[in-house]
């Protein structure tokens, strides 16, 4: 238990400071605003895999890490669709996870936000379409916003939640 | 350069030549059809012997005739020859001829690594059903899960018999991610499909592309510059740094001790950013090209890396006392999900998972390719094959990972990183085989004419790994589930294709 304390005490606190001249830095500061504005609470996402190499998974898991602090920003993944916002989905949309993609997309309540996540999502990427792969995610549901990169940093899918947050107009109250 | 020997055998030989490499202990490292030459197609099974390694092909006359399955010589078979089958349209003789990787996005008729292109199909495909092993008996009941999981994990379907909390068997039903990447492979040219294969699976982005490069090298007969040879195995021991970090913390965190999350994904971070610095890019995708690699890395760069993995190992030693001593994490850590080597044996359980199951093995040192012939490793291994025993190797690795890394730095060569590749062959056959931070990775690369693939196949550890995880839950709790599954962290993408 004492090392526990001791390594918590010397590591100190991860999260990198809020606003500042950093582009970085404002892109957190406005994301918690919008949040704010247009949700009044926390941001609830659910990650869905329609086909991805997880590559992209490995990134949205960094989100999580302590240097982006996203539940301090107000942002929370959730365990199920019916608890969700937001939607972020990597792809392509794997023929097989198709129906899958499509109940997913239909629990979440509406007014719901899809943010395509990584090359493939976007455009098919490397796996293109074929007789197992549907290509982008907008093949299958619709996409508010999508961020390209193989896979996009963190900081980029913060970008992308933001931007589509953005594309809604502050809740009445 | 390593020597993959080659035998061609008949169908009755087959099986025989197959209970010969058993019994001397070979471990099955992958099995797959090919069209083969006048379009025959041919099944081919590749061996790690020890030492060496050898490529079993049997090309069949008639594919009509169900060729002898080697599922009971090697139980891990039985889901390759499923999915050759599938995708090749070969059927082997065992009486298991439930789809695999085909769930019903084609038609089973259709054998897409053979076939001209299907129209492309405006609706979703319907849902076929899957004749699950059924347990019976009072108290007994299904719980289904997937494929859709609730944390950020990739797709796939669990299906659990119960008894209250007691798990008494659980059947995977996996291919939802299946998105035909071999097929894929033979519409790109030769030299530029190691993209696509650092793809396969995205966390081993480095071993794949490695094996894919070596398969090619292999057929062209181009050795790497020494340079490269080091900056590859560099990138490989931090893409297995990267891995374990990762799952040293969400094993902590499956454990209910949130507090190893946060520590060991802070480590992660701050290697991935050492990467970016150093190497220009988190995770290296795009690191490993044909004849050599892409990226170099400079005296500012290797001092930034070493800097970055020098405190990292410090630190995780810290945190690994943390772990031993924390009594929670114990509790639970050990005796869950254990598989005795002799089970692990029996089953082929391979890589980071078999090493902590007494499978002595690791490409690395028993089979090194360049620069592990003068880059000693040592091997790591438990015979305690329960989660603990996963969470000790991976500690040990990585200890072992950051000497390596050390050891890199220190004496890389100085030259070229780049030899020119010309095209292969058409019809030849290369192999490469790389031990990435889950297990050996394979890529098998069959050149067409004019810088195409006729045929590519990459395979990942998950392979024979996934069936030992349904043995590895047995009369524990549903709840462990979740500690169980992270302690292998099998790849969804590189088996399904």
């Amino acid at each position: 238990m004492l090392k526990t304390l001791r390594q918590i005490a010397s590591v100190g606190i991860a999260s990198e400071p809020a606003p500042g001249p950093d582009e970085t830095l404002r892109l957190r500061e406005a994301l918690q605003a919008r949040i704010l504005a247009v949700l009044g609470r926390a941001l609830c996402v659910r990650a869905v895999d329609a086909g991805s190499c997880n590559g992209c998974e490995l990134e949205i898991h960094a989100l999580n890490n302590p240097f982006y602090n996203i539940e301090g920003l107000g942002i929370r993944f959730v365990a199920s669709p019916r608890h969700a916002d937001l939607l972020l989905v990597t792809g392509p949309v794997s023929r097989h996870m198709e129906i899958a993609l499509r109940r997913t997309y239909e629990a979440t309540p509406d007014p719901k936000l899809v943010v395509a996540i990584g090359d493939c999502a976007c455009s098919g990427g490397m796996f293109g379409e074929g007789y197992a792969s549907r290509g982008r995610i907008s093949h299958v549901i619709p996409v508010d916003v999508a961020v390209p990169g193989c896979p996009p940093d963190p900081t980029r899918i913060l970008t992308g939640i933001l931007t589509a947050l953005a594309g809604r107009s502050p809740s009445p109250g | 350069m390593r020597e993959w020997r080659t035998r061609t055998v008949s169908p009755a030989e087959w099986r025989g030549a197959a209970r010969d490499l058993a019994e001397s202990g070979a471990r099955l490292a992958a099995l797959w059809a090919s069209g083969g030459e006048r379009g025959m197609p041919t099944v081919h099974a590749a061996f790690f012997t020890g030492t060496g390694a050898l490529l079993l092909s049997l090309p069949l006359e008639d594919p009509a005739t169900p060729y002898p399955g080697l599922e009971e010589l090697f139980p891990c078979a039985a889901r390759m020859q499923r999915a050759a089958a599938d995708l090749s349209g070969v059927r082997a003789s065992d009486p298991d001829t439930r789809p695999w990787l085909r769930h019903n996005a084609w038609p089973a008729a259709y054998r897409p690594l053979l076939d001209p292109p299907l129209p492309a199909a405006a609706d979703p495909p319907g849902i076929e059903a899957y004749e699950f092993v059924r347990v019976e008996g009072e108290g007994v009941h299904e719980i289904p899960v997937g494929p859709v999981h609730a944390g950020i994990i990739e797709p796939g379907h669990f299906r659990f018999s119960v008894v209250g909390e007691k798990v008494l068997r659980l059947e995977e039903r996996l291919g939802y991610v299946h998105k035909g990447i071999e097929r894929r492979f033979t519409e790109l040219p030769i030299l530029e499909a190691h993209r696509l294969a650092a793809r396969v699976s995205g966390d081993s982005a480095v071993a794949f592309a490695w094996a894919y490069c070596q398969a090619l090298e292999n057929l062209t007969d181009v050795a790497p510059p020494a340079r490269a040879a080091w900056l590859r195995a560099l990138c490989l021991e931090l893409e297995r740094v990267a891995n374990h970090l990762g799952d040293l913390g969400a094993l902590g965190n499956d454990a209910g001790f949130a507090f190893g999350l946060a520590q060991f994904s802070r480590l992660k971070e701050w290697l991935l950013r050492a990467c970016a610095e150093a190497l220009g890019e988190r995770y290296l995708m795009n690191a490993i090209v044909p004849g050599g690699v892409r990226l170099d890395l400079t005296n500012a760069g290797a001092q930034r890396l070493h800097a970055c993995v020098t405190s990292i190992a410090g630190e995780v030693a810290r945190l690994r006392v943390v772990y031993d001593e924390h009594a929670g994490v114990r509790d639970r850590f050990t005796g869950a999900g254990t598989v005795t080597p002799r089970l692990a044996a029996r089953l082929g359980l391979t890589g980071l998972a078999g090493r902590a199951s007494g499978q002595a093995f690791d490409l690395r040192v028993d089979w090194p390719c360049a620069p592990y012939t003068e880059l000693p490793v040592t091997k790591i291994g438990s015979r305690a094959g329960d989660v603990a025993a996963r969470v000790a190797v991976r500690f040990d690795e990585l200890a072992e990972s950051a000497r390596l890394i050390e050891r890199i730095i220190a004496g890389i060569p100085s030259g070229s990183r780049l030899e020119a590749v010309g095209l292969p062959p058409p019809g030849s056959l290369g192999m490469g085989a790389i031990e990435g931070w889950r297990g050996p990775v394979l890529v098998a690369l069959e050149a067409g004419p004019a810088g195409t693939i006729r045929r590519c196949h990459p395979h990942d550890p998950s392979w024979q790994n996934w069936p030992v995880l349904e043995h590895a839950i047995i009369d524990n709790i549903v709840p462990d589930f979740p500690l169980i599954n992270k302690s292998f962290n099998l790849s969804y993408s590189g088996h399904d294709l």
